[in-house]
């Protein structure tokens, strides 16, 4: 059983993470918290000096997570996002596909599960932000 | 219709494999029901009054003889002996064991059926227009870009965590039967002056407890668009649609709070943020797709005339039998609302025979209506009396078709644990009190919907007349409803006064019937009867 | 008197507490007076039922009646499928449950 997962090579930013407003309050801030009703795209004039997004799921129903992650993706984002809160090994393919690359659930999640979970599709429907190419590329060529 | 290749089987054999170890994983007590509840739900699998219920989704309504048999089967082995197809052309069984889910899960898989998202906080079954590719007034058949989209909202992973569930109904024709207005998004195909195809896009309808109908968006959107179009939409209601409260969580709620003018202002922005990001499906895939929707490979030089000599073959052919746009052909309309039966239920007899009727005599093809009815769209004249023969000796030729016996009924309190009501029952009152057919037939076009809940499965806004079941203080109530239609003339119905029992709601009916036939010029349908003399006359025939 | 009901885990049966094990039968069901929510918690944990809740029924020579008549519609199965009901020939049913 796992509590923290990262698919980055680099170190972890180190730095705490504050709110969306202290983020743009502080100019040397390096790590936000965007929480579920947070417009993410006001980050997307400062995106350069971010390191680390941790996006918040209070609970793991409410999607507006997914959102965010792709609109930071979209908008070039490259540094650390990662999936905090009320994550079950049953979304992480889908946040995978979103762009988050590290999680932080607060209950262990069990490795060999997710392990299955992480290999068992080899095709998508549709382009996201892990690079997979979707059928309809695969289709035509 | 479309078949799957490599990758639609694997995907979905995946989410077999995916199910049975979520299942797995519940049973063992890994998964608690909190956390099991959404996932089993992305698979069709509710927990319902008597057992789990399994909804198993026909895309758009097509599927072929193979496919119904394997339903037969699945009625047969796991469940008992019958299906019930549904308000969103799709089907479901009511007697399943969640042991046993991921093997029907599979079994359907070998046959390229599924239960994906048909349930749940999902973007559901597709849905469109049950003559598809047989209609001579549509512009086009809007089956290929219904597949897209089906395939383009699978598994999205941005939108698997929803405010609601989400469904979007497509038609290509300027007669509406896949009631567009009524969905979360409908699309209507249409052709601009430069001769491209592209799609009316009505944002925001639906029914439940504030229904609306769909304001247009935007008046033409080009095909090859659709795509990313519904992906800016599903994204402004996914970050801004409510989370508080499930009865104010739909796209509907959004676009109404926001107004439709601020609402498509955000949608054209988002929009242009998506488009540069080129997600749209390559046109090269909608050609591709649309080689399975070919016009099937009609004989010529058939008779146009259809031999009439037996009066209930001609009274069938005259109710459930439409027009082809192939030179002799016809649409056949199977009602599954005989009398005393329960609407939209077929045993695993009927369906088997179903099957092979469209094998032999409907290129294979079968449609499911939101009407809860069947049809077989591709039907030479000349073969129309035997096939009416092998219907009416299953219990599958009532010639009812939009008549009033030819209700829509939620499954109600009898199977759904959400319902206040029982609706079965009130459905087949309803149609005992009208059994003469020809009663039926000089009432003309009368469409009855009813609902056990609020939920409208039934789908009661959209009623001719509506009834509505609600519980008052424990016991069985309903509300009737006047004026409500889900075709292009979409309107919704409105509550007339207070409720009924059982028995007087069937009575407080036949007393809205007589009141229209009492007042009705010369070819009005109820529908239009009520909308030019309004609620009043109604009012004081059924409350005095 | 109250009764404690729900549905088996694996097969969606409907079922009711006996006092000691769950049967299918509304018949078995016992009065579980006040202890109805621990029993369910319980219950639940061990995965021995689904979705537990607790209900007024009469006492009824016949044995317990459920209160409202979504349960008696449980107890028994839907009022237009005779045929599939828990007791399929008893004459009784209709007004049981109606």
């Amino acid at each position: 059983m796992v509590d923290n997962l990262r698919f980055r090579d680099d170190d972890p930013a180190d730095e705490p993470a504050v709110t969306l407003d202290a983020f743009l309050d502080q100019a040397n801030a390096a790590s936000v918290r965007i929480e579920p009703g947070d417009d993410v795209r006001r980050l997307i004039p400062v995106l350069d000096r971010v390191r680390l997004v941790e996006v918040d799921f209070p609970r793991f129903r409410d999607g507006r997570g997914y959102s965010s992650a792709r609109i930071l993706r979209e908008a070039g984002y490259k540094g650390e996002l990662k999936a905090v809160g009320d994550v079950l090994v049953d979304q992480i393919l889908f946040m995978r596909r979103c762009g988050f690359d590290s999680f932080a659930p607060d209950a262990p999640i069990d490795e060999e599960v997710l392990a299955r979970a992480l290999e068992r599709y080899r095709h998508v429907y549709q382009p996201a932000e892990d690079g997979l190419k979707p059928v309809w590329a695969l289709r035509h060529g | 219709m479309y078949r799957y290749d490599k990758y639609d089987q694997a995907i979905v054999d995946a989410r077999v494999d995916e199910f049975r170890d979520q299942a797995r994983r519940r049973l063992a007590g890994e998964l608690t029901e909190d956390q099991f509840k959404p996932l089993r739900l992305k698979n069709g699998l509710y927990l319902q009054l008597h057992a789990y219920m399994l909804r198993v989704a026909i895309p758009y309504g097509t599927f072929n003889g193979r496919q119904m048999r394997k339903l037969a089967h699945i009625a047969r082995t796991y469940d008992r002996g019958y299906g019930h197809f549904t308000t969103r052309q799709n089907i479901q069984y009511n007697w399943i064991k969640l042991e046993e889910a991921a093997d029907i899960l599979a079994e359907l898989a070998t046959v390229e059926m599924h239960a994906i998202q048909t349930s749940g906080e999902s973007i559901r079954n597709i849905s469109s227009d049950q003559y598809a590719g047989a209609a001579a007034e549509e512009l086009a058949d809007p089956r290929p870009w219904a597949e897209l989209i089906r395939q383009a909202t699978t598994f999205h992973p941005e939108f698997s965590y929803l405010p609601r569930k989400f469904k979007i109904a497509l038609t290509a024709s300027p007669t509406d039967r896949a009631a567009i207005r009524l969905h979360d998004i409908g699309l209507r195909l249409v052709r601009n002056e430069a001769g491209e195809d592209g799609f009316e896009v009505y944002v925001g309808g639906g029914m439940g407890r504030t229904p609306f109908v769909a304001p247009l968006i935007r008046p033409f959107l080009p095909a090859d668009q659709l795509f990313s179009y519904v992906e800016a939409v599903l994204r402004v209601w996914n970050r801004y649609g409510r989370r508080d409260n499930i009865h104010k969580a739909r796209i509907k709620i959004l676009v109404h709070d926001l107004g439709a003018e601020e609402f498509t202002r955000q949608v054209e922005a988002e929009w242009q943020e998506i488009l540069p990001l080129a997600e749209d499906f390559p046109h090269a895939e909608l050609a591709r797709i649309a080689t399975f929707f070919p016009a099937p490979p009609y004989e010529t030089g058939l008779s146009d005339e259809i031999d009439l000599s037996d009066p209930d073959f001609a009274l069938w052919v005259g109710q459930n039998v439409h027009a082809h746009k192939a030179p002799g052909y016809a649409i056949a309309n199977i009602s599954l609302k005989p009398l005393h039966g329960i609407p939209g239920d077929v045993s695993a007899e009927q369906m088997d025979l179903i099957a092979d009727l469209a094998e032999r005599l409907s290129f294979d093809e079968i449609r499911a209506t939101h009407a809860q009815n069947l049809v077989l769209p591709h039907v030479r004249k000349a073969d129309l009396y035997q096939l009416w023969r092998a219907l009416d000796e299953a219990g599958l030729a009532t010639a009812n078709l939009d008549l009033v016996s030819d209700i829509i009924a939620c499954p109600g309190l009898d199977y759904c644990s959400l319902a206040n009501a029982r609706s079965i029952p009130v459905a087949q009152k309803i149609a005992e009190r009208f059994a003469d057919l020809d009663r039926q037939r000089g009432l003309g076009e009368l469409k009855i919907k009813i609902s056990g809940c609020i939920n409208a499965c039934g789908h009661h806004h959209a009623g001719h007349i509506g009834i509505l079941g609600v519980d008052r203080k424990g016991e069985e109530n309903y509300q009737l409803l006047l004026g409500g239609s889900g075709a292009e003339d979409a309107s919704l119905a409105r509550i007339i006064g207070p409720g009924f029992s059982e028995d007087g709601v069937v009575d407080a009916v036949e007393k809205a019937i007589d009141t229209y036939t009492s007042l009705r010029s010369e070819g009005e349908r109820f529908l239009d009867t009520y909308r030019r003399v309004g609620v009043e006359p109604f009012k004081a025939a059924i409350y005095g | 008197m109250k009764l404690l009901t729900g549905n088996d885990l694996q097969t969606g049966n409907v079922i009711w507490w006996t006092g000691s094990d769950w049967s299918r039968h509304v018949s078995d069901a016992v009065d579980v007076d006040g202890h109805g929510e621990a029993i369910a918690a319980a219950e639940e944990a061990a995965r021995r039922v689904n979705g537990p809740y607790v209900i007024e029924a009469t006492d009824t020579p016949h044995g317990p009646r459920p209160a409202h008549i979504k349960d008696r519609i449980r107890a028994r199965g839907p009022s237009v499928r005779p045929d599939l009901n828990i007791k399929p020939a008893d004459p009784a049913a209709g007004s049981w449950v109606i």
